[in-house]
């Protein structure tokens, strides 16, 4: 991978002509082709999207275990509003906050800064890609306002239900809207992702090797493969499904009826849906992960004041992550009517995609270990995120034994698992990475105080929301039911889900700390210095805010690898990756 | 800060542990002949990945402690980037404990979904639909009668629902039922299908659940153990009725099922 660029070896840089700095206000702020301001625009996309998604976890929450209640201006929630609601939570979470805060919003800004290049390396695709994923975003949650509301048929979109214009409401225009939405995001984020892979190819400053890199552009990188890989065979699923539903082919559905009423379709397959839905599905959890794993890689180490615990090993471990996430798909299906047989290879590279999960794990133990930890908010959250990924990934190995999915499958124990791991996990991970660059890209330190009253709020309520998760699950409570008034069994967990509800209305609370403090911070915080964490790595040696073309005129040249503390001898206990003299000793 | 770290973290370990050791909220008591084996392998897959959870919490709240920044007297961090030998031995441990586990899994999987039906068993048509599930029985001639997608009308339940088709003669002598009744310690045969989307079919005493997806007819089996009404519930979303798409398997004695069959093949006549 590295080809001709390994060791000391000086890299020459792609010519590059960096735009000119804009003047206007539409080129700066709206259209514009700086990648930090893209940056901006794709975080807040992202927080928009996630207070959204927030907020109707929330309704499900309350209809979860007050079914019968009436809302405030928003009325009564029936069974398939509840239905919409979970599709709705789904999709925007997954699409427009876990795939769009980590990569295209911290990723954008920092990756050209941290390997010391002026730009990304297509700056008008990069603002394409950006107004695409927004363009996705209004076009999802326009399906809210069309008649028959938004579709009932979950993030999975499991065909034929969400084939079938009459398998239920939501399925008519609303469904076609949740399509189009997507294939539009997939659109933005094929363009991303292109961007990505060539600037972290073609443009790192003379110095840095692959194997100086950061681990946040090594995720960042390794992700925007994903990416490339991922969706274009969700864009092509989803255009086949659109064909069902609008020029009656048959691709995902069978001969069949809805109500008696025969559908017009026949000979397709409900499983190539799922088989296609999950080869995107399961990178695209690794997508919404990896750049976590490689930021907290990288806050562990800033403050232990310790260089991480074997670099190479964390790198290998996310390209086997993201080489073994393409075959684990089918352990999303192993109850689905798949080969049986199947099942035996998907476990097993299943269980193979925990031991790089583990070495990260264990090296992250290994950074702690001996160091001179300083409990910055940023800190917290990537100490938090290690708790959460250990208990989210945990519960991977039930799910990943096809004996023990059998009664696992679809109960709130995978609701549990996933959300731990890929939802709550990662969301940690943008915390920890606002927190850490709010400085560098607003120029102002956030409050610490609401930031560890936000973080002990959020930490333990996510505890208290999620774990119990696991006990229900056990108990056989199934996931996507808008009640649990019918079946016997489902009553015994009642107790379960109202602490459940009250724990998310004080989680979701303390959320309005963080907005408050982010707000607040950006106009009145106090002022920021260019390196407030004593970090190593390039956006740290920078004007804070970065200059347009993020270095000021200057190349910067790399000597050192990206985590030097407490190098013996260093008259600081940091560093910089730029720092000559102390680099040309070690090295 | 370390210190509320340590007592955060170790307090959730606690308290999630409690529950799982406790077993507060458990599977329901098993009634199937797979249920044991299932069960022990909870079990061992719980002490394993407990056992990690537990470690690498305590780990992470005591680290957190221990290695906090004591300020001005505090000893330098250590400068080390890391140890191979010890990365290989957890990569190594880790690869034995989930590959292992595995393992040790796939007899039941093999003898539950590997090997179809023995001859002999009770063959069960379970045919789920938006949102009911009906349950059809061959009858004396031991065959299914033909069903065709252009006769099914689910107002009319039953034999119509199914769109049973009457010309065929085989389709003479076949029970439909909406309860699901089967003899105890017989293995039963299910031939599971739906008409329009996916459905899934859910016995949590019995460990066992399938997808019913239409195109297909998916053959699975179980063997109840335990008379007793068990209730069933469809497990994949499949609109706006799922949450009250739910059904009984009544395990009865094998003399009972045949009286049954028999008093409903009467009903028929």
């Amino acid at each position: 991978m590295a080809g001709g660029t390994g060791g000391g070896e000086a890299i020459t840089m792609v010519s590059h002509d960096a735009h000119a700095a804009p003047q206007g206000f539409i080129r700066k702020w709206v259209f514009s082709l700086d990648h930090k301001v893209i940056g901006i625009q794709y975080f807040f996309l992202a927080l928009v999207a996630v207070f959204t998604g927030m907020f109707l976890s929330l309704l499900m929450r309350i209809h979860l275990v007050w079914p019968n209640a009436h809302l405030p201006i928003l009325g009564d929630i029936k069974p398939e509003t509840y239905l919409s609601l979970l599709t709705m939570h789904g999709t925007i979470m997954v699409f427009f906050v876990l795939t769009t805060a980590p990569q295209g919003g911290f990723g954008n800004y920092f990756l050209p800064i941290q390997i010391g290049a002026p730009d990304m390396a297509f700056p008008v695709l990069n603002m394409l890609s950006f107004w695409t994923t927004f363009l996705g975003f209004v076009v999802l949650v326009a399906a809210f306002f069309v008649t028959g509301g938004a579709p009932l048929h979950g993030w999975t979109g499991y065909a034929p239900l969400s084939a079938l214009q009459s398998a239920g409401p939501g399925e008519g225009l609303g469904a076609d809207l949740w399509i189009i939405s997507i294939a539009i995001f997939c659109i933005g984020a094929l363009m991303g992702a292109l961007n990505f892979i060539t600037t972290t190819l073609d443009m790192r400053a003379k110095g840095m090797t692959l194997m100086r890199m950061p681990l946040t552009c090594w995720a960042w990188f390794i992700t925007a493969i994903l990416g490339l890989l991922a969706f274009g065979v969700l864009l092509s699923a989803g255009i086949l499904l659109l064909m069902d539903r609008n020029l009656g082919t048959s691709f995902f559905v069978p001969l069949g009826t809805v109500n008696g009423v025969l559908t017009g379709h026949k000979g397709g397959s409900p499983l190539l849906w799922q088989h296609l839905f999950w080869f995107f599905g399961h990178p695209e959890v690794y997508i919404a992960i990896l750049p976590a794993m490689g930021l907290c890689s990288q806050l562990l180490s800033v403050f232990s004041r310790k260089p991480i615990f074997g670099y190479k090993a964390m790198v290998y471990a996310i390209m086997a992550i993201g080489f073994l996430g393409f075959m684990v798909w089918g352990h999303h299906m192993f109850m689905s009517g798949m080969s049986p047989y199947s099942a035996f290879a998907f476990s097993i590279m299943t269980m193979g995609i925990g031991v790089p999960s583990a070495i990260k794990t264990f090296n992250w133990l290994g950074t702690l270990w001996r160091g001179r930890i300083r409990f910055s908010s940023p800190m917290l959250f990537a100490i938090g995120f290690v708790s959460l990924f250990v208990v989210g990934g945990i519960s991977g190995p039930f799910l990943a034994q096809p004996v023990l999915d059998i009664y696992l499958h679809e109960t709130f124990f995978v609701i549990a698992h996933f959300h731990l791991i890929m939802g709550v996990a990662s969301i940690f991970g943008i915390f920890a990475a606002t927190y850490y660059w709010f400085p560098k890209m607003f120029g102002r330190m956030m409050n610490e105080t609401l930031a560890k009253t936000h973080f002990l709020l959020t930490f333990i309520g996510a505890y208290c929301i999620f774990m119990p998760m696991h006990f229900s699950g056990m108990a056989a409570l199934l996931r996507r039911y808008s009640q649990y008034t019918e079946v016997a069994w489902m009553h015994k967990t009642d107790g379960l889900n109202h602490f459940i509800t009250y724990a998310a209305f004080v989680t979701i609370a303390s959320q309005f700390i963080f907005l408050f403090n982010l707000f607040w911070s950006m106009f009145k915080g106090e002022k920021a210095v260019d390196n407030p964490w004593e970090a190593t790595t390039l956006e740290w040696t920078t004007a804070t805010p970065p200059p347009h073309d993020n270095f000021g005129g200057i190349t910067p040249v790399v000597y050192n690898g990206p985590y030097e503390y407490s190098v013996p001898g260093a008259p600081k206990d940091f560093v910089m990756q730029t720092d000559a003299q102390v680099g040309a000793k070690k090295h | 800060m370390g210190l509320v770290l340590l007592v955060v973290i170790w307090l959730i370990t606690l308290v999630g542990s409690y529950f799982i050791i406790a077993k507060t909220w458990w599977l329901p008591v098993g009634a199937s002949a797979a249920a044991a084996g299932i069960d022990h392998h909870f079990t061992i897959t719980y002490i394993l990945m407990g056992a990690v959870f537990i470690a690498a919490q305590l780990a992470l709240g005591w680290f957190a402690w221990k290695y906090r920044d004591r300020g001005a007297g505090s000893r330098q961090a250590e400068y080390s980037h890391g140890n191979t030998t010890l990365e290989v031995v957890w990569t190594v441990l880790t690869v034995i404990l989930f590959v292992g586990m595995n393992l040790a899994s796939e007899p039941i999987w093999s003898s539950e979904r590997l090997q179809g039906a023995h001859p002999g068993a009770v063959q069960v048509e379970v045919t789920a639909m938006q949102f009911a599930w009906y349950f059809r029985y061959a009858g004396p001639d031991g065959k299914f009668g033909a069903t065709k997608p252009e006769l099914e009308d689910a107002s009319l339940g039953g034999a119509g629902a199914l769109g049973l088709d009457p010309a065929d003669p085989a389709s003479k002598d076949d029970v439909i039922s909406g309860v699901m009744v089967v003899p105890v310690n017989r293995e039963i045969e299910v031939i599971l299908r739906s008409h329009d989307v996916i459905h899934s079919f859910f016995v949590p005493a019995m460990r066992f659940k399938q997808d019913a997806v239409p195109g297909l007819a998916i053959h699975m089996h179980f063997t109840p153990i335990q008379t007793g009404d068990y209730e069933l519930a469809c497990a994949e979303l499949c609109g706006l009725g799922h949450y009250k798409m739910h059904g009984i398997v009544k395990v009865v004695s094998d003399q009972e099922f045949s009286q049954w069959l028999a008093a409903q093949e009467a009903e028929k006549q």
